[in-house]
């Protein structure tokens, strides 16, 4: 390999196929993933990535101001100088979104719910990659029959409805009962059991594919140690899908939550905010046509949901040459396999 | 999901296909053998974890009965003994069909799925029709017309369709059609009448419009084909939104084959081109992910019963999971992880028969 010389001792860097190379240098900026799939974006696609990162931009700041924009805390039921709000009233001055069954303040909680929300995201999802990588780096790179329990292990959960596996690990850890960070951690780690198969699998793929590598063997040959080959090496190298899943599982994690919340086991209403919980209290209001109570918390989760898939969608669009929009290269060839397999992935990655 | 465990069959492929036919029953006898570890991984998952924090009893009733009394019913019920001992026990139930007795009301949870399981599977099968009308023209345009407004907004649908929970598509069904307009009921299966009609049946077969057809009561068949409607459109459309998506993938695909263009330049019509030529070759891989939602769909039924007060498998998951009888939760929870295992394998099955380079 003696490539990397040869660009070093080149002369002259003013031809056109030079001039290539200090781009590449000073773009290291602009290889955070989604700038780089910004910048590389044209048209319809580029539309949906903005508006996607507009939405989910807003929604991080609403959660992160929540303090600030909400005008009462998320279970009171009467201002601060004692005036109590009543149940069930419609939108008015005082307030604006109007009052839950419960007399809470309807505006304020569908803000407090953007915090408890990006809480559970981030939670679940720093879990959920950290052991998902790791199981997925040790696994694909060893082999063997630890390799093939784990991934045994992960096909059956993969396969299993995500709701009812998140059902069962929150009555594992909290029974069903919940404060705010037991509830968060719960609800978290409940999903998090869901999502490490993903990470597992895409992570283990590609352990495999680069393990098989000559610059791997190489870094053997001249003793490196294994942990920093499986770090450098192998880790560095085997990341590329996990942006797209990342974002993707935003999305699933945030409607997994409010699914709980849903059923009654998110988290308490006195405890923190949840959009999933506030539906479910809603249920009844529906059939008498107050639609206050469930419009806006429902409203919420769609929009955030609708923008990190809307940004995970576009970087699975820019990230796969064959969906990526530019100069349509007609009459190439592809087989029908190999589109039945990212078919399947793309969708496996969402559900 | 069977090809990372086939994988190491991969190198047999050659010989076992110059077999013909015997190939076909080799990948059936394999995967079949391959679900009994799925299950069993799952069984063994959700017991050990439902019981590592106690036993279902205290769960359900600890706080209401006196400490003795509690203590009396635990050992009743053998929660007192070694784990491994209990888990023993609950294998050989379930191979002897035997998912469990109710806590709270002290019914088989077999009885449960019997009485249940038919409207679950009424509503999914409501919901998959709902599913593929929708899907399969919006995703032809959508392919057809690649890159363009159509597709742009069809897909933004499909987005949407999935960004909504399906429980709040349920209530602002409800609110529009059934509060604000009266068009439709609000809940349940059938009005009290109907109800009562099917529980007079001999010999029912739990799905209502087909007993209601078999009655010949057209009164019958309206009120409950009025009653499927909202829950039918709020399953069916979350679905449908994934199944765009997969066939605009799948039939792009094979738009772009060489077949199609030679078609064209034979002068075959472009709605038999799109039709016939890219739609046909598209379905097996449309076919094998659609088998894989059956999980999706089974999770949404629960939200679904649950939002539509209909009497399904889910909307009992939900009561237990309310009256914390976690056995029947359990019970529940492990039957449905058997229809999905078997669900996946008839859905590969299904595909080797279409699809010969399955079969590996």
């Amino acid at each position: 390999m003696s490539i990397p010389d040869s660009y070093d001792e080149m002369p002259t860097p003013s031809t056109s196929a030079l001039a290539a190379v200090p781009v590449r240098k000073k773009s290291w900026v602009e290889k955070t993933p989604v700038l780089k799939e910004l910048r590389q974006s044209v048209g319809l696609q580029r539309g949906m990535l903005v508006t996607g990162l507009v939405i989910t931009v807003a929604f991080i700041l609403v959660a992160v101001l929540a303090p600030v924009l909400a005008p009462y805390s998320w279970a009171q039921q009467q201002t601060a100088d004692g005036q109590s709000f009543g149940t069930q009233q419609a939108p008015n001055a005082l307030n604006i979104l109007g009052t839950t069954v419960s007399g809470f303040d309807v505006l304020s909680r569908v803000l407090w719910g953007a915090q408890t929300a990006l809480l559970v995201i981030i939670a679940a999802i720093a879990c959920s990659i950290f052991i998902g990588i790791a199981l997925g780096l040790i696994s694909g790179y060893f082999g063997g029959w630890l390799d093939r329990i784990l991934v045994v292990i992960a096909d059956a959960i993969y396969a299993f409805p995500s709701l009812l596996l998140a059902i069962v690990m929150s009555i594992v850890i909290s029974r069903g009962q919940s404060t705010l960070w037991g509830g968060i951690m719960a609800t978290a780690i409940a999903i998090t059991v869901v999502f490490v198969p993903q990470y597992f699998r895409v992570v283990r793929s590609e352990v495999v594919r680069v393990r098989a590598e000559p610059f791997v063997d190489s870094a053997k040959v001249i003793g490196v140690p294994t942990t920093r080959i499986l770090l450098r090496h192998v880790l560095r190298n085997s990341t590329r899908s996990l942006p797209v899943i990342i974002t993707l599982n935003a999305s699933e994690a945030l409607l997994t939550l409010a699914g709980l919340g849903f059923l009654g086991f998110g988290i308490e209403a006195t405890a923190a905010a949840e959009w999933g919980y506030d539906l479910n209290r809603a249920m009844g209001d529906v059939t008498s046509g107050i639609w206050w109570t469930s419009v806006f918390p429902g409203v919420a989760i769609v929009l955030v949901v609708l923008g990190v898939t809307l940004v995970g969608e576009s970087l699975n669009d820019l990230a796969d040459p064959r969906l990526r929009l530019r100069r349509r290269a007609g009459g190439k060839k592809k087989s029908g396999a190999a589109d039945a397999g990212s078919g399947a992935a793309s969708e496996g990655a969402q559900s | 999901m069977a090809v990372d465990a086939g994988a190491a069959l991969a190198p047999v492929q050659p010989r076992s296909k110059s077999k013909g036919g015997g190939g076909l029953w080799r990948y059936i006898l394999v995967r079949l053998v391959l679900i009994i570890p799925t299950v069993f991984i799952l069984v063994t998952t959700v017991f050990f974890l439902m019981r590592i924090t106690g036993d279902p009893i205290t769960a359900a009733l600890g706080g209401r009965l006196p400490a003795d009394q509690l203590a009396q019913r635990i050992h009743e019920a053998g929660y007192d003994r070694p784990l491994i001992v209990q888990y023993g026990d609950y294998l050989a139930g379930i191979l002897h069909g035997d998912f469990g007795t109710t806590i709270t009301d002290r019914r088989p949870v077999t009885a449960i799925l019997l009485q249940y399981g038919s409207a679950t599977l009424e509503l999914a099968i409501y919901a998959l029709i709902v599913a593929l009308i929708i899907s399969i023209p919006l995703g032809l345009i959508a392919a057809y017309r690649r890159d363009r407004w159509q597709d742009a907004t069809l897909r933004v649908m499909a987005i949407l369709a999935y960004a909504t929970p399906i429980f709040f598509a349920g209530l602002l069904l409800k609110l529009v059609f059934s509060v604000w307009l009266g068009w439709l009921p609000v809940s349940g299966r059938g009005n009290t009448r109907t109800e009562l009609l099917m529980s007079g049946i001999d010999t029912p077969t739990g799905l209502y419009l087909l007993d209601a057809i078999r009655l010949g009561n057209g009164p019958a068949i309206a009120d409950v084909l009025q009653h499927a409607i909202l829950p039918a459109v709020a399953l069916g459309l979350l679905t449908a939104g994934v199944f765009l998506r997969l066939i605009r993938t799948n039939v792009i695909g094979t738009l772009g084959q060489q077949y199609v263009t030679s078609g064209r330049s034979r002068g075959v019509s472009e709605y038999r081109l799109l039709t016939k030529h890219a739609y046909r070759p598209a379905l097996i891989p449309i076919i094998t992910v659609m088998g894989m939602q059956i999980a999706l769909l089974l999770a949404g039924a629960v939200l679904t019963e649950t939002t539509f007060e209909w009497k399904g498998i889910g909307f009992m998951l939900a009561e237990y999971l309310k009256s914390r009888d976690f056995v029947a939760v359990q019970g529940i929870v492990v039957m449905i992880a058997v229809v999905v295992a078997v669900t996946n394998f008839i859905v590969d099955i299904v595909a080797a028969f279409i699809d010969p380079r399955v079969r590996y």
